[in-house]
């Protein structure tokens, strides 16, 4: 689904989207949470911080994929984006509720995989992923 | 506690979910950044916040909130209840303040999150 810049009145509606589909699918409740936390974090960061974007959500054997990436202008310096309580959200953006400063760190903590590729002046990627199974957890079936 | 005494104790209004009223809230969260909203994993919060604007009602539907109190006498806007309605959120609001709303949920037992 593509995202665009600046279209707050839309953020959260790709994610809504997706977490639907994946109720139908019969998903386990706390997979979906986990996913959609992640995907809802990484949508509103597209649309507040980037040139525009788009995310995909891929369902395999193992788990939900998630791919995330923008036209720029990049992450200048990642570990510092990904420290709690930092962000680079303009006053506007902090009117509506958005720069906590948490958006990465939520999506590390709901996934089992998290890849960051980015760099100063560069598009932002981004691939999570969300196992089925995880800390010794029964099996679900898939969709 | 159930959302029918939450709207008794903070002299609330009900916009919308007026069919959800015995439903219980478990505990309480009051903030206006959405990202420390989507922290908390918990079950059946009441979500009480300043920020009435159609992102408070898509954090709760993200995070399975169901239920969301509006502080400082805000009103949520039309697409805000719209979202509500279809995720079967319901929105309230207070005229008091955040400190006085979350004062006096607490007192009458609304446990926090932490």
């Amino acid at each position: 689904m593509e995202l665009t810049a600046g279209d707050f009145s839309h953020a959260g509606q790709a994610s809504s989207q997706i977490k639907q589909m994946l109720k139908q699918l019969n998903i386990a409740p706390q997979v979906i949470k986990r996913v959609v936390i992640a995907l809802y974090e990484a949508e509103v960061n597209v649309i507040a911080h980037s040139y525009g974007g788009k995310v995909t959500c891929r369902i395999n054997p193992e788990g939900i994929e998630i791919h995330v990436s923008d036209q720029g202008p990049g992450i200048e310096d990642l570990d510092l984006a990904m420290t709690d309580g930092f962000s680079t959200a303009s006053e506007e953006i902090r009117e509506m509720g958005f720069g906590a400063g948490m958006g990465l760190s939520n999506m590390k903590n709901n996934v089992d995989s998290l890849d960051i590729s980015t760099g100063k002046d560069s598009p932002t990627k981004i691939y999570m992923h969300v196992a089925f199974t995880s800390q010794g957890e029964t099996d679900h079936e898939t969709g | 506690m159930t959302l029918k005494e939450v709207v008794s104790h903070v002299n609330g209004n009900v916009v919308c979910g007026e069919g959800f009223l015995d439903r219980q809230a478990q505990a309480g969260f009051a903030s206006d950044l959405m990202s420390d909203v989507l922290t908390l994993m918990d079950e059946d919060l009441l979500l009480i916040t300043g920020l009435a604007n159609i992102q408070s009602v898509r954090t709760a539907e993200m995070a399975d909130i169901g239920q969301i109190l509006y502080v400082r006498n805000k009103k949520p806007t039309k697409d805000m209840i719209a979202l509500a309605e279809e995720q079967g959120i319901v929105l309230m609001t207070t005229p008091f303040s955040m400190f006085k709303a979350s004062g006096l949920l607490f007192q009458a037992g609304l446990q926090p999150v932490y």
